[in-house]
């Protein structure tokens, strides 16, 4: 296989982009009519991508397993969409955000594409109000911004606790506008099943109708896949129970390399596990690291009683309280970026210092900030000299306004009201940075094949800083990728309609058919959740938050050996032609352990500590991560093998002209 | 907890269904009723039974995916939680709760508890956006100031996640609240202003034509709507269907 290629324009790189839009090819509109794209997935990222293509003329199909495309798991992001704007004059700029977001992702990611990033990032504001998406605003009428980790400006646009709801809602709604016209054919309640190449160019998908079990052929002039991340590998995360790696696994079976498998964002802020039934984990938004402050007890005495049950939290006296990351951290305190939070959280924790029964937790206390806001509110509301009460009560509706329906959600779920005692957090996996390998376009290995979102890996390095997927999102599907994806297209304008009764498509459909033929004649065992649970455990105790490669050994071995027994024993009941919600699972529970045995010999290739991927034996005397730029400034790619750990890794060096590699120091 | 459940079971859209009963145990408070199901089909699939087949993914409140009507009520008991987030601890050890698929003319069974609830798409499908390009050419962000009291209300009706409780909790099987929620939300905006007469005629005749019932302000679905949202929109949207009316 050749050497990588990046395509990244020539020139300074604050001109790359309107260079390269200036020097690729155009699709003229009467041929764009005669134009298939295929879109799998329609969160922000696919959503937002099949709109423009189809106003800009093509013909586009999208697909996804939810019964609505409004139901993507984009859906779920809560705090809020970065920009440039400098609309609070705080200093920012594209520079600022670019630089921000490659230190975040700790000097692991390629600087053309974030820059690229940042330049459009104001553009997405301006396109989301002109579609009528509700940002919240100030009393003049004019946007409000907020606080993220990892920097030092307000740059984030939010819709309370729901900014993601809210841009999909946006998305979908301008796929609607292009469904009206017919632009847009919505395949809902349907799975790609696999990816379909035809002279080495990706020409249609094989999908199942989840509904009535039919096997159908899709054919089209390119393919975009838009399909989110792989978090549940672990089994237990903050996405979405139907969140999978399929189409993009599939993608990578039929020749896309897969980058950086083992960059896995842990996300500080979830609520903690309350027992072996649960099902998945819930976030609460970055945002509240704006007005919380984390904490564990300072003496193991009294974390001791407070996992008895003999102590609470609100008895503890301020100086028995050690905010761990404003000591550690002056300079960002609760602020830090995710990969931080996440492992000084650990750290308390294995250290002995942890909350809730089972020690996994430490506490996010609003006290300060109610007190705080309310003095403010007091003063605002001509009360000079307000009794502790009234601060409170004035306190608490200013954080009820910002956070109410995190508050509320935690409430329901933990029964505790965290307005007076303090939530309890822990890390849980949320995002993956990696993903399959684009180059500048977009485009995978395949030529024809491209992934945007979550689904490639190419702008938050090894650690996305928070409120950066979903202006990724929007930034690939709006404005990167329909100018792209024209450049490859503009050499099918006498292409003419690719057949779906090819040897090709004969072929796909049958390597699927006999797929599920065979994960129901499993000898009935097992269930799916059974081995994906085993799967989930061997990732977050070997592949978790802190690696070595011992463990990472043992986890490919591990894997190897749950896989063949899954393949043997695995129990699938129902049918292949009617909805069949176990064979959905264990069609993706097959692809999820594949990957697994991938993401542990990428993490134990990558021999030093970078962002989210923490490898013990790499750390500097304070325990913070030690990153190598001499051996592995690179991006892995890894090529695919029926037995992932022969995979073969591909390396695109990385290069940083236009900013300084540092140690990512936060204090 | 040891509990009795009563399911409706239907093989496929065109078999007859009919509710059936199962006897679970060791049900904790902690576990969600969604979870309180898995440990139900973990049960049958060991026992060589075919699962309940049941909508759910995002499992937080808010894809809008989950439904299921519990002791005759959209998304159970507890006020303001959509199923996924309905805990067991609101149920007490010997309960029997019954559990059905939303049941309205326009949402069709596909399969046990799952509905088809694609009317809805095509409800916003026939005008439930705003006709603007998304070339990122448009004008920049602040010079369209909106009154924060408006921008908040337009929020509040944009919270709507689809889930079809109001149907489900209207004895007509109205869709009045779902539709006028996003018919609001553009009509409270500057934005929304150019196209609203064609919109909410639009999308009040794909309502009609989708086989929902009429409004008869009972109120059923502001009070199951697990996001709050308010007969006030209602209100709104026929003010502005009378005024398109009067217009057109």
């Amino acid at each position: 296989m050749s050497e990588l290629k990046s395509n990244i324009p020539e020139g300074p790189l604050k001109d790359k982009w309107t260079k390269h839009k200036n020097d690729i090819n155009l699709v003229n509109p009467a041929n764009k009519r005669n134009i298939d794209v295929i879109v799998v997935g329609t969160g922000l990222a696919g959503g937002s991508a099949a709109a423009t293509l189809a106003e800009l003329g093509y013909n586009v199909k999208t697909f996804c397993y939810q019964d609505s495309p409004r139901r993507a798991h984009s859906i779920a992001a809560q705090g809020g969409i970065n920009a440039a704007k400098n609309y609070q004059g705080d200093g920012d700029s594209n520079y600022r955000l670019f630089y921000d977001t490659v230190k975040g992702g700790d000097y692991r990611s390629r600087e053309a594409n974030v820059y690229r990033l940042a330049e459009v990032s104001a553009n997405i504001i301006d396109q989301c109000v002109a579609q009528g998406v509700p940002f919240a605003r100030e009393y003049g009428g004019l946007l409000d911004n907020r606080s993220f980790g990892g920097v030092l400006v307000s740059r984030t646009f939010y819709a309370k606790g729901q900014t993601g709801q809210q841009l999909l809602l946006g998305a979908y709604s301008a796929m609607n506008r292009q469904i009206n016209r017919g632009k847009i054919e919505a395949f809902n309640r349907h799975e790609m099943l696999d990816l379909v190449l035809v002279d080495g160019k990706a020409r249609g998908i094989i999908a199942r109708d989840l509904v009535t079990g039919e096997i159908e052929r899709h054919s089209a002039h390119a393919v975009v896949l838009a399909s989110g991340g792989y978090g549940n590998v672990f089994f237990l995360s903050t996405n979405a129970m139907g969140s999978n790696v399929m189409a993009a696994w599939r993608a990578h079976r039929r020749g896309a390399y897969f980058a950086n498998p083992c960059y896995t964002q842990i996300h500080p802020t979830c609520i903690p596990v309350s027992g072996d039934h649960q099902s998945k984990l819930t976030l609460m938004s970055e945002s509240l690291r704006n007005d919380g402050r984390i904490w564990v007890p300072k003496k193991k005495e009294d974390a001791e009683a407070i996992r008895a049950g003999k102590l609470k939290p609100t008895d503890l006296k301020e100086e028995d309280r050690d905010y761990y990351l404003e000591r550690r951290y002056p300079a960002f305190g609760n602020l830090v970026p995710r990969d931080v939070a996440s492992r000084a959280a650990k750290e308390r924790c294995d250290a002995g210092f942890g909350v809730n029964k089972t020690g996994e937790a430490v506490y996010l206390d609003f006290k300060s900030a109610i007190m705080r806001y309310g003095k403010e509110e007091a003063l605002i509301h001509g009360n000079h000299n307000p009794s502790d009460k009234e601060i409170y009560d004035y306190g608490k509706k200013v954080v009820e306004n910002k956070y109410g329906n995190l508050f509320q959600m935690y409430e329901k779920i933990v029964d505790e009201d965290p307005y007076t005692t303090p939530m309890m957090i822990y890390p849980a996996v949320h995002y993956t940075m990696g993903g399959l390998w684009v180059d500048y376009n977009l485009q995978t290995t395949i030529p024809g094949c491209y992934a945007a979102g979550e689904a490639n890996f190419s702008d938050h390095g090894a650690n996305r800083l928070g409120a950066s997927a979903l202006m990724q999102g929007l930034a690939d599907g709006y404005f990167v990728l329909p100018y792209t994806i024209g450049d490859y297209l503009s050499k099918d304008i006498r292409t003419g309609k690719i057949p779906t009764d090819s040897p090709e498509f004969d072929q796909a459909e049958k390597d699927v058919r006999d797929r599920m033929t065979k994960l129901m004649n499993g000898s009935g065992k097992h269930s799916v959740d059974y081995y994906h649970k085993k799967l989930g455990k061997i990732m977050w105790n070997k592949c978790g938050m802190a690696r070595n490669a011992k463990e990472l050994q043992e986890a490919m071995d591990e894997i190897a050996e749950l896989r063949a027994d899954f393949w043997e024993n695995v129990k699938v009941p129902g049918s292949l032609d009617s909805k069949n919600a176990e064979l959905e699972k264990a069609g993706r529970v097959a692809d999820f352990l594949e990957l697994g045995e991938l993401f542990a010999k990428d993490a134990l290739t990558r021999n030093e500590s970078c962002g989210g991927h923490f490898r013990e034996e790499y750390q500097t005397p304070e325990g913070e991560a030690l990153r190598d730029d001499e051996n592995f400034s690179f991006v892995s790619a890894w090529e695919y093998n029926d037995n992932p750990r022969e995979a073969k890794l591909h390396k695109e060096q990385l290069t940083f002209e236009n900013i300084e590699v540092k140690t990512r120091s936060y204090k | 907890m040891k509990l009795t459940l009563k399911i409706w079971r239907q093989e496929n859209a065109k078999a007859k269904g009919a509710m059936k009963t199962y006897q679970i145990d060791g049900i904790e408070g902690d576990m969600s009723f969604l979870e309180m199901l898995d440990v139900l089909n973990e049960d049958l699939i060991n026992k060589g039974e075919v699962p309940v087949e049941f909508d759910h993914d995002c499992r937080e409140g808010i894809c809008g995916s989950c439904s299921l009507q519990i002791n005759g009520e959209p998304h159970g008991p507890d006020r303001l939680v959509t199923t996924c987030q309905l805990h067991m601890r609101k149920f007490n050890d010997g309960d029997t709760i019954t559990i059905e698929p939303f049941r309205a003319t326009a949402f069709p069974v596909i399969t046990d508890l799952i509905v088809d609830r694609t009317a809805f798409d095509r409800i916003q499908q026939a005008g439930g956006y705003i006709s603007v390009n998304t070339s990122g050419n448009t004008i920049d962000a602040n010079s369209i100031p909106v009154n924060k009291h408006d921008a908040d209300d337009a929020f509040s009706a944009a919270t709507c996640i689809g889930c079809g409780a109001c149907v489900a909790a209207c004895k007509n099987a109205s869709a009045m609240l779902f539709t006028s929620a996003k018919v609001s939300q553009y009509a409270l905006l500057p934005q929304g202003q150019v196209e609203a007469v064609e919109r909410v005629e639009n999308m009040v005749r794909q309502m009609d034509l989708e086989g929902f019932g009429n409004c008869t302000n009972t109120g059923a679905c502001e009070i199951e709507c697990p996001k709050g949202i308010s007969l006030e929109n209602i209100a709104r949207m026929n003010r502005e269907y009378l005024s398109a009316t009067t217009k057109g």
